[in-house]
């Protein structure tokens, strides 16, 4: 078989013709034939359309489909109001936690040497590798009524399952690698020269992170906050195996949508879904935004 | 302000970083730390500084022992070779950042600091740029600016980590002699670490040279290039040619070929010859200690290097005056005008 190829390529030698072709080719490296690029670019327009435009234009064709007082007034329901205030509140929980975890974990980590550092990273994406689900099941073994913990806090009459305190628990949990993925590459880069100058310059170490770190990882930060907050509203999978699914109390807006979807209440289930339908396209402005503020940042440091 | 280090040890895992390190250094000196990377310069450095801190050793400013104070009290300023620049501030909040810091109690108020700003800028020479960000200036630019937050603090020393080294060589040259009047200016107790001897011969009142955590040699520029101390300062300062000799019973052999050179007062055993390349003057055939053939010569600036096997095994490359006339082939005698022998292999 070797032997067989090696002949092949010995008894080809580039005849004239190719050699212009080639030349040709080389010439045209960026431009394809224009008939090509038609044809590509048709594809790639008509892609978008049906899995992205499509979806998005559905979502809110159907939610105003019984015009726009049917649409307010699905909205004004107690159970939607109930679901948007508890998303909001689980939303605000786990970004702020994961905030102080992710500044605290990148800072650990880009700045300082210690043992067991690459399992902290790794344990970090963790929640990144493990389905929803299982993480929900994991809250339920620990704080479940037959779980490792169920005794003692009923016997405390701690709710945590059921209740916000275990939806926040869980979105926390999926939520967790966001800020922290987006801050260690950030200060790896950096280093720690500029907190080593501030330092000597008689700076203490809160005016240090406040006037030097902090304002250079600020748009890092602003972008793992803005991710972690678009993942944390739209969770499903781990939140609805620890919510319990208690009409007016438990249920999130993703969770809520499911419900009425299967209740049949279409125009209900898409106006909280145009919700956060509209939650994902200002997230991708403002994540444009921002990328364009962190290609700033590495140009000016590029220098 | 001196600064006083005794048998200072530091150890990155296995490595030996410094390996008991003493030096003094007196007030108003501009010393240069000179070695190979790896020799412990930069460590020396920055545990003066208090950015890292020794295993064992003492060190003192003033007799004052400064390792019980971190970095934020010694009131040292420090210049890195990448500037560190705070990247989201003006030229002029990086000169003022020091200022803006200090404890309520001392702070000087907002004119106070803008008129220090604009004196430590018209010293650097600068002023027209405080508005700008770091990354519109240029390296030179930068490390100027870096140097003027430094002072701003007004320290009791000045440590400057391979100040020059990012910058191109033409950039370096005039930093060389700023920093020098600047010296001469202001004359707070500077150390500058460096890789560079041609810097460090030229900008240093004195030169500490070092290798693998140990220092090697004080003195004075001249003297570390006139009397180097041990094999590795004559080997690193100035261009030398080395060679593996043999003491015995007073003489000096190369190879199997004894030399005409004096073994007055050496040890016995392997030793290495030392000769800088124009201290090795051309005579005809028999004249020198060495003889050799000429391989090939190039011109060379104002002199001509020429390559030459010495009889004895070792090739050679001299410096000789373009005056001379040396052809490929021919062979010569070779005279030492000047040369040391240090024991060991």
């Amino acid at each position: 078989m070797t032997m067989q190829i090696a002949d092949t390529v010995s008894l080809s030698p580039p005849d004239a013709k190719a050699r212009a072709h080639a030349a040709a080719a080389r010439n045209n490296l960026r431009t394809e034939p224009k008939a090509v690029r038609i044809v590509i670019i048709t594809l790639a327009i008509l892609f978008l359309s049906v899995f992205v435009v499509l979806p998005l234009v559905v979502v809110f064709a159907q939610a105003f489909s019984k015009g726009i007082v049917a649409y307010l007034a699905a909205l004004a329901e107690p159970e939607a109001l109930s679901a948007i205030r508890l998303t909001l509140v689980v939303a605000a929980i786990s970004v702020g936690l994961n905030l102080i975890f992710g500044l605290v974990a990148s800072w650990a980590i880009a700045k300082f040497e210690f043992k067991g550092k690459t399992f902290l990273i790794t344990l970090i994406d963790l929640p990144f590798s493990v389905s929803p689900v299982i993480s929900g099941l994991v809250f339920v073994l620990l704080f479940g009524a037959q779980g490792y913990f169920g005794g003692w806090l009923r016997d405390h009459d701690i709710q945590i399952l059921f209740a916000v305190p275990g939806i926040a628990l869980a979105t926390t949990f999926i939520t967790f690698p966001f800020v922290a993925r987006a801050l260690i590459p950030l200060m790896q880069e950096q280093g720690t020269q500029e907190e080593e100058a501030a330092i000597s310059l008689g700076a203490s170490g809160l005016q240090t992170f406040f006037r030097v770190t902090l304002p250079n990882i600020k748009w890092g930060v602003l972008y793992g906050v803005l991710l972690c907050n678009a993942r944390a509203m739209g969770e499903f999978g781990a939140v609805s195996v620890v919510s319990g699914h208690i009409r007016g109390e438990t249920n999130t807006m993703p969770l809520l949508v499911e419900i009425l979807y299967n209740e049949y209440q279409f125009v209900a289930a898409f106006a909280i879904a145009s919700l956060l339908a509209l939650l994902a396209l200002i997230t991708l402005i403002a994540k444009t935004v921002l990328e364009s503020h962190l290609d700033e940042g590495h140009d000016a440091r590029d220098h | 302000m001196t600064i006083e280090v005794r048998n200072l040890v530091k150890k990155f895992g296995s490595f030996a970083a410094l390996d008991g390190v003493d030096l003094k250094v007196d007030n108003g000196e501009l010393l240069a730390l000179l070695g190979p990377s790896g020799s412990g310069k930069t460590t020396l450095l920055r545990i003066i500084a208090g950015l890292d801190w020794p295993d064992s050793g003492e060190v003192a400013f003033n007799g004052e022992d400064a390792l019980a104070q971190g970095a934020r009290e010694r009131h040292v300023g420090f210049v890195f070779q990448h500037y560190a620049l705070f990247r989201h501030m003006t030229v002029f909040e990086n000169i003022a950042f020091g200022l803006r810091v200090q404890p309520r109690a001392i702070r000087k108020d907002e004119a106070t600091i803008r008129v220090r700003v604009k004196e430590l800028l018209d010293l650097v020479q600068l002023d027209w740029l405080a508005d700008r960000y770091p990354s519109q200036l240029s390296g030179g630019q930068r490390q100027r600016i870096a140097l003027a937050r430094a002072l701003a603090i007004e320290p009791r020393i000045l440590l400057l980590d391979e100040p020059f080294g990012a910058l191109d060589a033409k950039v370096r040259k005039e930093l060389r002699k700023w920093l020098r009047s600047l010296h001469h200016e202001i004359n707070v107790t500077s150390i500058f670490v460096t890789h560079d001897q041609e810097e460090a011969l030229e900008v240093a009142n004195r030169v500490v040279v070092m290798d693998k955590g140990k220092i090697e040699q004080i003195g004075s520029p001249n003297d570390v290039y006139e009397s180097p101390a041990t094999a590795f300062v004559h080997g690193f300062i100035g261009e030398s040619i080395e060679l593996p000799v043999q003491v015995e019973g007073g003489l000096v052999r190369l190879g199997d070929r004894p030399l005409t050179l004096a073994a007055d007062g050496l040890a016995p055993g392997a030793s290495k010859l030392f000769v800088r390349r124009h201290d090795m003057l051309i005579g005809p055939p028999g004249s020198g200690a060495f003889e050799g053939a000429v391989q090939h010569v190039r011109n060379f600036g104002p002199v001509q290097r020429a390559e030459i096997a010495l009889l004895g095994g070792e090739t050679i490359e001299i410096d000789a005056p373009r005056d001379k006339e040396l052809r490929a082939g021919d062979t010569i005698g070779l005279n030492p005008r000047r040369y040391r022998i240090f024991a060991g292999a």
